[in-house]
């Protein structure tokens, strides 16, 4: 019983996580201008930053977790590099 | 103690990322001490200026108002977000900051944005003035006093 | 693909309030980066999923795995560390590059430049 409501609410998170995703990436398609469309990538990161953290949750291994901190780390180094080129006009001068 | 380790606090965070990492054991504690100890000397070609830093109670009052204000804040964007008041209006504040300490303005910086509903957007050195971007704007004074009572007191405290 | 670790009840009570809400306050940063109307509103929603949506997940993570493995199990604190440290940074810069952009373009309602460039 326990772990049949835990394990629903580990699903209804990863929906929930799922939805969020969806939201940022509509925001990174839509625009309108360069500095949202990278605002919705850095969310997109994040969301399923912690998507892999609930799989690691549902599945007991700790590989997700590493897996969750390169996309943590690459994440900000990619949205740095991006709005560093949109202040400049290039990454690295 | 100086030239063993030239930053003691970098060194205790390598050192305690590594043994997170890596998980505890013997060896790894070794490694660890290790990478503990001579990475930190690369940090001594940047010829990087020391924070000089009071430990104390200030430290455990900035925290809990840190968290305090994150969990308020969280809920109130929260609550723009989904009821989308209509009188609610965004815009820029000047705020005149005191202080001049580089690691002090990071850490507010680092506060300040991480608040939802608060965004640092700009430093003035020269004329001491941050430019910061309130999602709900309704007294500007208020702010101002809040950031300034609550936190650069406090900063002022633990730096200088 | 419904599959749960075994947790005794209280820790599984506290795993999954913790991952749900987590997952809820997320989802309504997203909503508002969807709903608000111009950039300078929109880069506050996301701060949401960044401060309390990570915090509350990766409590539930550590809670989880620590009781899986009878021993603290910590190293999720690197990634709320990694993530305190640097939204911050993306943020900062993004809405500096956007600012930029919007002088440079001389698009009305954003605050003029100081003077010269002092900033840090």
């Amino acid at each position: 019983m326990t772990a049949l409501v835990l394990a629903l609410a580990i699903t209804a998170a990863q929906i929930l996580l799922g939805i969020a995703m969806a939201c940022a990436a509509y925001r990174a398609f839509r625009g309108p201008r360069a500095q949202d469309r990278i605002l919705g990538l850095d969310a997109l990161y994040l969301a399923g930053m912690l998507l892999l953290l609930t799989y690691g949750i549902q599945t007991g291994r700790t590989i997700f977790f590493e897996a969750a901190l390169i996309i943590a780390v690459l994440g900000f180094a990619g949205t740095v590099a991006l709005a560093k080129f949109l202040m400049r006009g290039e990454v690295i001068e | 103690m100086t030239r063993l380790l030239p930053f003691p606090l970098l060194s205790a965070a390598l050192f305690g990322m590594w043994v997170l990492l890596t998980g505890f054991s013997p060896g790894h504690v070794l490694l660890a001490g290790l990478v503990a100890l001579t990475i930190p000397r690369v940090m001594l070609l940047l010829k990087v200026e020391k924070p000089r830093v009071r430990i104390g109670w200030s430290m455990v009052r900035l925290a809990g108002f840190v968290l305090g204000d994150i969990i308020r804040s969280n809920v109130a964007v929260g609550r723009i977000i989904l009821c989308k008041p209509p009188a609610r209006r965004s815009g820029f504040i000047r705020l005149p900051i005191a202080l001049e300490n580089r690691y002090a303005l990071v850490v507010l910086a680092v506060i300040i944005t991480a608040t939802p509903g608060t965004l640092w957007v700009q430093h003035d050195a020269r004329r001491k003035i941050i430019l910061i971007h309130v999602l709900d704007l309704v007294d500007e004074e208020a702010w101002i006093a809040l950031i300034k009572n609550r936190y650069e007191k406090l900063l002022m405290d633990i730096f200088e | 693909m419904i599959q749960a670790p075994d947790l005794p009840l209280w820790a599984a009570i506290i795993v999954g309030l913790f991952v749900v809400l987590g997952a809820v306050i997320t989802l309504v940063g997203a909503i508002g980066l969807i709903r608000m109307e111009t950039f300078y509103e929109r880069v506050h929603p996301p701060t949401l999923g960044m401060t309390l949506g990570t915090g509350f997940v990766l409590l539930a993570s550590i809670t989880c795995f620590s009781v899986m493995q009878s021993r603290p199990v910590l190293h999720e604190v690197l990634i709320a560390v990694f993530v305190t440290i640097t939204t911050p940074i993306t943020l900062m810069l993004l809405a500096r590059a956007a600012l930029y952009r919007d002088r440079s373009e001389g698009v009305q309602d954003v605050p003029g430049d100081f003077g010269d460039e002092g900033d840090d």
